[in-house]
C-alpha cells in the first residue's frame, strides 16, 4: 500500500441540500416561497434564491433536449449537483463537494450517484408524500415537516464513508436453517393472531433481516432506518452492558430480556410515554400510516406495525411485552444456537478468504466480506478507498447495459478487481495476488463462485 | 341432543327367546353363546353365537333343572351342570386330572381372552390368586391383595365377584375393582381401581377412576375405554387410562366426557303377538334385568337381546373443548380417521376458530403418530432387505391404524377445502399451511409437493409475491422440478420468479436440459452455451436448438459465434459435421450471409 506518501485529501462532503417547488412562487419577488427547505440554514436568503433559480434554469434548459428526461446531475470542477424530481414539481437538489487529492491533479467521481432517490423514500417513510402534506396543512406544515425530518436525516448521512453498499441500499439477510426459520414464522403468525392490532411484522437478528411482512420497497427503507439510525443509537448502551438487565417478570415468574426500542423505555415507569414513531408504507397504491413498534430481546429485534389511527396505551404495551418478551428471548437463544451449529458443520473452509461484495437486485440481498462492521458514523472497510472507488466505477458501467458482463481491472496497487454481472446479480471481488495473470484471476473467481455461490444460478 | 350420545348398542343384536318360567337363559363368556333352554331341554335348546355359524339347536332329555350349560371351544363337547357338584357330558368321555392345587376359594373368575383364572381366597376374599393357562399347562402367578374400603369386624367375606372384572386394555391385562363409597372413608364417591396384572412380575395398583357418585354400577371395556354404567342416573361414563391428568403422581382419572345415557334404542316387536306394521317400541335402557359381561356385552334376558356396546366418536367433538386432549383421545380410538379429519376442518373453518397455537398442537399430535408409523415402516423394510433369516424374531409389518393421518389425508379432506373457503382471512390460511409444514419438518417428515403448491397458489392469489420470495430464499419450499416449473409459469406476473426458478433448477443438478431450454426461450443463447459448457455437457447437446434460437434473435454475429462454436466442437470430436443432416437450413443460411469460404475446410469435406 502506498502508505508512505502523505497526501492531502478532501473527502466528498455535503455542501448544500434544498427542496423547492417552482409553482409556489412563480411571480417575481416571491421566489423565496418556492424554497421549502434549505441546508445549511445559515445561508443568506438571496444566495438561496440564486441557487434555486440556477437549478431551475438548468433543469428547464436541459428539458428542451429531452422533455421527459431532464438533467440528473451536473459535474463542475469543484462540485457536483444532483437534481431529483421526487414528486411532480417537487425538486430536491444536493450539492456535493468533489473529493480532491493533491497529486497529479486527479479527481475521482464520488460514488454517490444514487443517493437522492433513497433519501426521498426515507422521507416518505416518515412523512408521506409532499403533496399529501400540502393538502393536509398547506406550505407551512410541509416546511415544518421537512425541516424536522431533514435536519436529523442529514446528520446520519456520512458522504465521506459512502461506498458501493450505500449505492445498492440492499438488505443483509441472516442465514438460517429451515426449521428455525419456520419457528420464527410460527412465532410471527401467533403474535399477529393474538395482537390483532398488529398489521405487519418484520423480524431481524443481529441487524440482519429474517422476515418481512412489508413489501420489499418499504422494507428496504425501514431496514435502512433501523440499521443506520435506530439500532446504532441503542447499541452503545448495550455494549457497555448497562441497559439489558435480566428482567424478572412478576406474573408467571418468567425471565426475559425483551424491551422496547421505540415507545416506552421502561414499562414500570408510571410516567412512561406510549408514543411511537409513525411511518408511511405501501406508497404505490394505498397509503398507510402506521405506528412503528420496535421490540428487542438480546440480538433479535421485531418490528410491529399498527394502524396509526389506533391509540396505543399502556395496556397494549404490557400485553405485548408479556406475550412477546419470553417467546422472543427463547427464540433468540434458539437462533444463536442453530447458527453456531451450522457454522461448526460448514467448517472454517467456508470462512471467506475472499474479499467480495454481492448484490442481488431481485431480493435486494447484499453480502460483503469487505465491511467489518457498520457503526453509526463510519463504515469500516478492510480495503483502500481507491479500490472501493473502482468498485463504484464498475457498478456505473454495469448500470449502463442490460447484458451480463464481466470486468476485470488491474489496480495500481497490485490488486485485481473483478466485477461480474449475471442476470440481476452483481459480484465484485478484490484479489491481492501480486504476480497473478488474467487467467489465474479468472480461475480464482470461478473457485469463489463454486464455494460461495454454488446454490444459485450464476453464470461463469 | 341426539348427537350427544357417545355410546350406543349394536344395530344387529343377537336375538333369543326371552327368559320366562319355562325358558332358562344362560350365557357362556368364552364362546359368547347364549343358551335358551326350554323345559330343561326337552322342548329344545337353542344356542346363538355372535355369528350364524356358531348357532345350534338341539334337544336333550329333561333330567332336572339346568344350572349351567356350555360348549367347549369349537362346539365339540357339551357340558351340562344340574347339581352343584356334578357336570354331565352327554357323550361318553373321560376326563383326566392334569394338575391340582389346594386352595380355599370363595369364588372364581375366568377371563377367556387371556386364559387367566382369578381365585378369591382368605376370609375376607380380597386376596386374589391368578393362574395363567397356556397350552395345557397351568402356572401360578403372584397373588395380590385388593385394598378394601373398610375392614369389617369380625372378618367376613367382603369382596364380591360382582365388584371384580378382568379385561384387556391397551394390550395389558387389568383387574378392575369397583370400590363402593364408604361412609367411613371421606371419599366423595365410588371409584374403580385398576390393578395391572403383568404376565410376569407382581400385580400393582395403577389407576383410579373417580366416579364422583354412588349407587349401582356395571363395567364394560370398549375400544380400550373403561365404560362405567350408573343405574340410578341411567347414564354412563368413559375413562381413558392413557389420558394424563394434570395431578399426575398416581394415575387418578376423571371421566373424559360428561355423563350421558346410551343412545336410545328401539325394538322391533316380532313373533305372533306383533303386527308387521307395528311401530318399534323404545327399549328400556339400564334395566334391572340387564346383565353386563366383559368386555363389551350387554344382555337383556327379559327381552331376549344380546348387544355389543359401541363408542360413537362424532359427538365427542362438541363435548370435549380442549382440542389437544380431544386429539389424544381420538388418536387412540379404532375408527378415528374421519372424526379426526372433521375435527381439523371444524377447527379451521368452524365458528369457533381455533387459535394458531391450538392448530399447532393438533398438527404436532397427528404428525407424531404419522412419524412413528413411517419409522416403523422404514425399520421393517430395512429388516426385510437385510434378509429374513437374520431377523427371525418375527418382524411384523407395522399395522397402519386409522390414527395415521398422512399428508394426502390432510390435503384431501381438510386443507384443500379450507383454502378455497370464502370468508377466511388469507393471513390465517397461510399461517395454517406454514404451521402444518413446520410441524412436518419438526418431525422430519418430507413434505409432499402438493402442499407447496397449495401455499404458492394461496400466496399468488393474494399477490403476496414478496412473501413467496422470502419462503423460497430460506428453502422453506423444498426444491423440485415441478416447483421450478410452477415458478417459471409465474414469471409474467412476478418477474423475479424467473431467477428463483433457475436457481432451483441449478441446485437440483439434474435439470441441466431444463435450464438450457429456459435460457434459449429467453433468447439468451450465449448464456445457455456458457452454462452447458460449465457443466461439461457441451459435447453432447444438439446444435440445432442453439442455432434455431440464434437465428430467431436476428443477430447475425451471434449466429456466427454459435455456428462457429459447434463447427469447432465437431472438428475436435473428429466426427462428421453433424450439423448437416439436422441443420442444412442453418448451414445454407451461414453460407448465404458469410459466404462459402467462411465454412471451415474440414467441415465441408
Amino acid at each position: 500500500m502506498a502508505s508512505g506518501m502523505q497526501e492531502k485529501q478532501y473527502t466528498p462532503s455535503l455542501l448544500s441540500f434544498f427542496i423547492y417547488n417552482p409553482k409556489f412562487g412563480p411571480r417575481e419577488g416571491e421566489e423565496e416561497k418556492k424554497i421549502l427547505f434549505y441546508h445549511p440554514i445559515e445561508i443568506e436568503k438571496n444566495e438561496k434564491i440564486r441557487n434555486v433559480g440556477l437549478c431551475e434554469a438548468i433543469v428547464q434548459f436541459t428539458r428542451t433536449f429531452s422533455p421527459t428526461n431532464p438533467a440528473k446531475s451536473l459535474h463542475t470542477q469543484k462540485n457536483r449537483q444532483f437534481f431529483h424530481e421526487a414528486e411532480e414539481n417537487y425538486w430536491m437538489v444536493m450539492v456535493v463537494r468533489n473529493p480532491m487529492v493533491e497529486k497529479p491533479n486527479k479527481d475521482g467521481k464520488p460514488p454517490t450517484v444514487e443517493y437522492q432517490e433513497e433519501e426521498i423514500i426515507v422521507s416518505n417513510l416518515f412523512n408521506g408524500t409532499f403533496s399529501r402534506a400540502f393538502e393536509a396543512g398547506g406550505v407551512e406544515l410541509l416546511t415544518q415537516k421537512l425541516e424536522k425530518f431533514f435536519y436529523r436525516y442529514l446528520q446520519t448521512l456520512h458522504l465521506q464513508s459512502c461506498d458501493l453498499l450505500d449505492v445498492f441500499g440492499g438488505i443483509s439477510f441472516f442465514p438460517l436453517d429451515k426449521m428455525t426459520y419456520l419457528k420464527i414464522q410460527s412465532f410471527v403468525n401467533r403474535v399477529e393472531e393474538s395482537l390483532s392490532l398488529v398489521k405487519y411484522t418484520a423480524f431481524l437478528y443481529n441487524d440482519q433481516l429474517i422476515w418481512s411482512g412489508l413489501e420489499q420497497d418499504d422494507m428496504r427503507i425501514l431496514y435502512k432506518y433501523l440499521t443506520t439510525s435506530l439500532f446504532p443509537r441503542h447499541s452503545e448502551p448495550e455494549l457497555a452492558g448497562r441497559d439489558s438487565p435480566l428482567r424478572p417478570e412478576v406474573a408467571g415468574n418468567l425471565l426475559h430480556y425483551g424491551r422496547f426500542l421505540t415507545g416506552p423505555a421502561n414499562l414500570k415507569d408510571p410516567d412512561a410515554k406510549f408514543r411511537f414513531p409513525r411511518i408511511f408504507v405501501n406508497t404505490e397504491d394505498s397509503y398507510e400510516e402506521l405506528h412503528l413498534i420496535v421490540y428487542k430481546a438480546m440480538t433479535a429485534a421485531v418490528c410491529f406495525m399498527v394502524n396509526a389511527a389506533v391509540d396505543l396505551n399502556r395496556e397494549f404495551c404490557e400485553q405485548l411485552d408479556s406475550l412477546v418478551g419470553p417467546q422472543l428471548t427463547l427464540l433468540a437463544s434458539d437462533i444463536c444456537e442453530q447458527f453456531n451449529i451450522n457454522r461448526r458443520i460448514s467448517g472454517p473452509e467456508k470462512e471467506p478468504q475472499f474479499k467480495f461484495i454481492y448484490f442481488n437486485h431481485m431480493n435486494l440481498a447484499e453480502k460483503s466480506t469487505i465491511h467489518m462492521r457498520k457503526t453509526a458514523s463510519v463504515s469500516l472497510t478492510s480495503v483502500h478507498p481507491d479500490l472501493m472507488k473502482i468498485l463504484g466505477d464498475i457498478n456505473c458501467d454495469f448500470a449502463r447495459v442490460n447484458e451480463d458482463e464481466e470486468i476485470i481491472v488491474k489496480a495500481m496497487t497490485d490488486y485485481w478487481v473483478v466485477g461480474k454481472k449475471s442476470d440481476q446479480r452483481e459480484l465484485y471481488v478484490i484479489l491481492n495476488q501480486k504476480n497473478a495473470n488474467l487467467i489465474e484471476v479468472n480461475e480464482e473467481v470461478k473457485r469463489l463462485c463454486a464455494t460461495q455461490f454454488n446454490n444459485i444460478f450464476f453464470l461463469d | 341432543m341426539s348427537d350427544e350420545y357417545y355410546l350406543e348398542l349394536s344395530e344387529n343384536p343377537v336375538q333369543f327367546e326371552n327368559a320366562s318360567s319355562v325358558n332358562n337363559v344362560f350365557f357362556d363368556e368364552a364362546n359368547k353363546q347364549v343358551f335358551a333352554v326350554r323345559s330343561g331341554g326337552a322342548t329344545g335348546v337353542v344356542v346363538k353365537g355372535p355369528d350364524d355359524k356358531s348357532s345350534v339347536a338341539f334337544r336333550m332329555d329333561d333330567k332336572g333343572e339346568v344350572k349351567c350349560i356350555k360348549f367347549s371351544l369349537g362346539n365339540k363337547i357339551l357340558a351340562v351342570q344340574r347339581t352343584t357338584k356334578s357336570v354331565v357330558l352327554p357323550d361318553k368321555r373321560t376326563l383326566k386330572l392334569l394338575k391340582s392345587q389346594s386352595i380355599n376359594v370363595n369364588w372364581y373368575m375366568y377371563c377367556p381372552e387371556t386364559a387367566v383364572l382369578l381365585l378369591s381366597t382368605t376370609v375376607q376374599g380380597n386376596v386374589l390368586q391368578p393362574f395363567a393357562f397356556k397350552s395345557a399347562t397351568v402356572s401360578k402367578m403372584s397373588k395380590f391383595e385388593i385394598e378394601l374400603p373398610a375392614v369389617p369386624k369380625p372378618a367376613k367375606l367382603s369382596l364380591s365377584e360382582r365388584d371384580i372384572a378382568v379385561a384387556t386394555i391397551y394390550d395389558q391385562l387389568y383387574v378392575m375393582y369397583l370400590k363402593h363409597h364408604s361412609r367411613s372413608t371421606n371419599s366423595p364417591g365410588a371409584e374403580v381401581v385398576l390393578y395391572h396384572l403383568p404376565r410376569e412380575g407382581t400385580c400393582r395398583k395403577t389407576h383410579v377412576l373417580k366416579l364422583n357418585t354412588t349407587g349401582k354400577f356395571a363395567l364394560n371395556v370398549v375400544d380400550n375405554l373403561v365404560v362405567v354404567h350408573h343405574q340410578s342416573s341411567q347414564t354412563s361414563l368413559i375413562y381413558d387410562i392413557k389420558l394424563r391428568e394434570l395431578d399426575g403422581a398416581l394415575n387418578v382419572h376423571q371421566p373424559v366426557l360428561p355423563a350421558r345415557s346410551i343412545n336410545p334404542y328401539k325394538i322391533h316387536l316380532t313373533g305372533p303377538a306383533a303386527a308387521p306394521s307395528q311401530a318399534p317400541v323404545p327399549c328400556e335402557l339400564y334395566s334391572s334385568s340387564w346383565s353386563v359381561f366383559q368386555p363389551d356385552i350387554i344382555i337383556s334376558a327379559s327381552e331376549g337381546y344380546l348387544w355389543y356396546l359401541q363408542v360413537k366418536l362424532q359427538p365427542t367433538l362438541n363435548l370435549l373443548q380442549d382440542k389437544g386432549k380431544l386429539m389424544d383421545f381420538l388418536l387412540r380410538r379404532r375408527d378415528c380417521k374421519m372424526v379426526i379429519l372433521s375435527v381439523c376442518s371444524q377447527m379451521l373453518t368452524g365458528g369457533d376458530k381455533g387459535n394458531l397455537s391450538v392448530v399447532a398442537t393438533v398438527f404436532d399430535k397427528l404428525n407424531q403418530v404419522y412419524k412413528e408409523y413411517l419409522d416403523a415402516e422404514q425399520a421393517y423394510t430395512a429388516a426385510m432387505e437385510s434378509g429374513p433369516s437374520r431377523s427371525s424374531t418375527s418382524y411384523k409389518r407395522p399395522v397402519r391404524t386409522q390414527a395415521v393421518i398422512d399428508q394426502s389425508d390432510m390435503y384431501t379432506h381438510v386443507l384443500s377445502d379450507f383454502t378455497e373457503k370464502k370468508g377466511v382471512k388469507h393471513k390465517f390460511i397461510i399461517a395454517v399451511l406454514m404451521e402444518y409444514i413446520r410441524s412436518l419438518n419438526q418431525f422430519q417428515i418430507p413434505v409432499q409437493h402438493y402442499l407447496y403448491e397449495l401455499v404458492i397458489k394461496t400466496l399468488v392469489q393474494h399477490n403476496l409475491f414478496y412473501m413467496l420470495h422470502q419462503f423460497l430464499q430460506y428453502h422453506v419450499l423444498s426444491d423440485s422440478k415441478p416447483l421450478a416449473c410452477l415458478l417459471l409459469s409465474l414469471e409474467s406476473t412476478y418477474p423475479p420468479a424467473h431467477q428463483l426458478s433457475l436457481d432451483m433448477l441449478k441446485r437440483l443438478s439434474t435439470a441441466n436440459d431444463e435450464i438450457v431450454e429456459v435460457l434459449l426461450s429467453k433468447q439468451q443463447v450465449l448464456g445457455a452455451l456458457r452454462f452447458i459448457r460449465s457443466v461439461g455437457a457441451h459435447d453432447n447437446v444438439s446444435a440445432r436448438k442453439f442455432l434455431d434460437a440464434a437465428r430467431q434473435t436476428n443477430d447475425t454475429m451471434l449466429f456466427y459465434t454459435i455456428f462457429r462454436f459447434f463447427e469447432q466442437r465437431n472438428m475436435r470430436l473428429n466426427t462428421l459435421f453433424t450439423l448437416i443432416g439436422h441443420c442444412e437450413e442453418h448451414v445454407a443460411y451461414f453460407k448465404q450471409v458469410f459466404g462459402e469460404n467462411a465454412l471451415m475446410k474440414q467441415a465441408t469435406a
